[in-house]
């Protein structure tokens, strides 16, 4: 624990390292997604195409994709922005077909009832569709928050800085505790990052909490929240 | 005035929804659209705010035809009431009223306003109005659908089977309460079910649909049952049956009229 005490500035320096890195990477990924999402649902014979390209992504393994982007972008082998490319791609990868599923959770009566009452597609999209899809984009966006947090630390490899920098220097120097001051630092941001997000999906939609009446199967509440009391 | 001149409705995959259907809907009255299920009906009631465009013939709206309408602008000066209510949930019970207002460009503070006097007019408590939807019985929704239909105070009022999804009971409730309501208002109604109890209680005439989108007959319910136009209609209003046949009995000096089982269906009041 000594180490901890003696290394704070440190570890807080990392941690504001790591959300530069993740936090642009997560909402990256959730912007370019709820557009593919959207096509995805809107129009049938692309679900196919742009799912499956989507989930290859992530088929390719991170170091290879944190190797070969450098190539591609210009930016420097050590450079976060090629990082940042690359937690945006998994991000997607993650959450695009829970986007495309939240516009399918859509029901058919509602949508028809706004077309009835005369909004016009744009209206319609940004009123009633986006905002009715919003449990099920949340639940999307708080499986990629974890998954961005986590994976980001596998930049410390390539020579990034993160929290998984502890880990690397932990190893190479055999101090037990920085791996795992750098493991319960990890856990904790995508914790607090997660528990954001709940609290605004919470502020934006309070409607969501109330609908007790009519469960559906397409239910976004996750299973795994807990009350902050 | 509404008017349907020779429409028919082909979807692409060939189904073939209404044909050459000619109608003529008459101004401050009701008229119900009565068939079983693929019949066309809701197909017709969605040409005249344009959801459905008919492949051939026209509607004409007062003599205009809706295919020359914007069909943004002419949906938000309809009223239209669907089963499940359709409000939309994300938004407050009085949200969902101002909806059309606020989109027709109405000042929030004029809308609301209208809003809460369309609860009253519905017969629900304004206190109800900070609810969500999904916080209402079925019948409360279904009245604020109908509280939604007529917030820019339509000519033209489109229901689709809107009592459809409640119990027995809050049906009847909200039959008298939408009677009442045309009594006082005087809208041109059309209205889609497939009850012809609902149809008879309710419509100044009479639109009996068939498989294929065929009218049968249209006239008044008293009409109908006089002289049903084939044996289809005679069958589907149940003239020779049940509790449309009755029949008058004397018993102790007091006509009782019972229906064809027997059963007592009323006295006859002289």
């Amino acid at each position: 624990m000594n180490w901890l005490w003696s290394n704070l500035d440190r570890v807080g320096e990392l941690m504001l390292v790591h959300l530069a890195l993740s936090v642009p990477a997560i909402i990256l990924s959730f912007v370019v997604s709820v557009p593919l999402g959207w096509l995805a649902h809107r129009y049938r014979w692309s679900r196919g195409v742009l799912l499956s390209i989507c989930a290859l992504l992530y088929a390719i393994p991170s170091l290879a994709l944190f190797i070969a982007l450098p190539a591609l972008t210009g930016f420097g082998l050590r450079s976060p922005v090629n990082l940042v490319i690359a937690l945006t791609l998994y991000g997607i990868a993650v959450i695009v077909r829970t986007a495309a599923d939240a516009f399918d959770s859509v029901e058919a009566d509602v949508r028809q009832s706004a077309t009835a009452m005369g909004f016009a597609a744009s209206g319609r999209f940004w009123g009633v569709e986006l905002p009715l899809a919003g449990p099920v984009l949340l639940s999307g966006l708080r499986v990629v928050i974890v998954s961005t947090v986590s994976l980001a630390t596998v930049g410390a490899v390539i020579g990034v800085q993160s929290l998984g920098s502890l880990f690397t220097d932990g190893f190479q120097r055999g101090i037990q505790v920085e791996i795992i001051v750098g493991i319960v630092a990890t856990i904790l941001l995508a914790l607090v990052l997660d528990w954001i997000a709940v609290f605004a999906g919470r502020l934006l939609m309070p409607w969501s909490r109330q609908r007790t009446g009519r469960a559906r199967a397409n239910s976004a509440e996750p299973v795994t929240e807990a009350d902050p009391a | 005035m509404i008017e349907f001149r020779g429409v028919t409705k082909q979807f692409p995959d060939g189904t073939v929804a209404v044909e050459g259907v000619d109608i003529v809907i008459p101004p401050r009255k009701t008229t119900v659209l009565v068939g079983s299920s693929g019949s066309g009906k809701t197909t017709l009631l969605r040409m005249i705010n344009r959801m459905v465009d008919p492949t051939e013939g026209r509607v004409l709206i007062d003599g205009t035809d809706v295919a020359t309408r914007e069909p943004v602008a002419l949906r938000r000066s309809i009223g239209y009431v669907m089963q499940n209510s359709g409000l939309l949930p994300h938004r407050k019970v009085i949200d969902n009223v101002a909806t059309v207002p606020l989109l027709r460009g109405t000042g929030k503070r004029e809308a609301y306003a209208r809003a809460l006097e369309l609860l009253d007019t519905v017969g629900l408590d304004r206190s109800l109005a900070d609810r969500y939807p999904s916080q209402l019985s079925g019948g409360q929704q279904q009245r604020v659908g109908v509280a939604r239909g007529l917030a820019v105070d339509p000519n033209i009022l489109l229901m689709d089977e809107p009592f459809g999804a409640v119990d027995p009971i809050v049906r009847s409730e909200l039959q008298q309460e939408l009677l009442r309501l045309q009594g006082e208002l005087g809208k041109t109604v059309v209205f889609v079910t497939h009850d012809i109890d609902e149809a008879f209680l309710l419509g100044d005439q009479v639109v009996i649909m068939q498989q294929g989108g065929k009218i049968s007959q249209a006239a008044s319910p008293v009409e109908i049952l006089a002289n049903p136009a084939d044996d289809f209609v005679a069958d589907f209003v149940g003239a020779d049956r049940g509790k449309r046949a009755l029949h008058v009995t004397e018993v102790g000096g007091r006509k009782i009229v019972v229906d064809a089982d027997g059963r007592p269906a009323g006295i006859l009041a002289s």
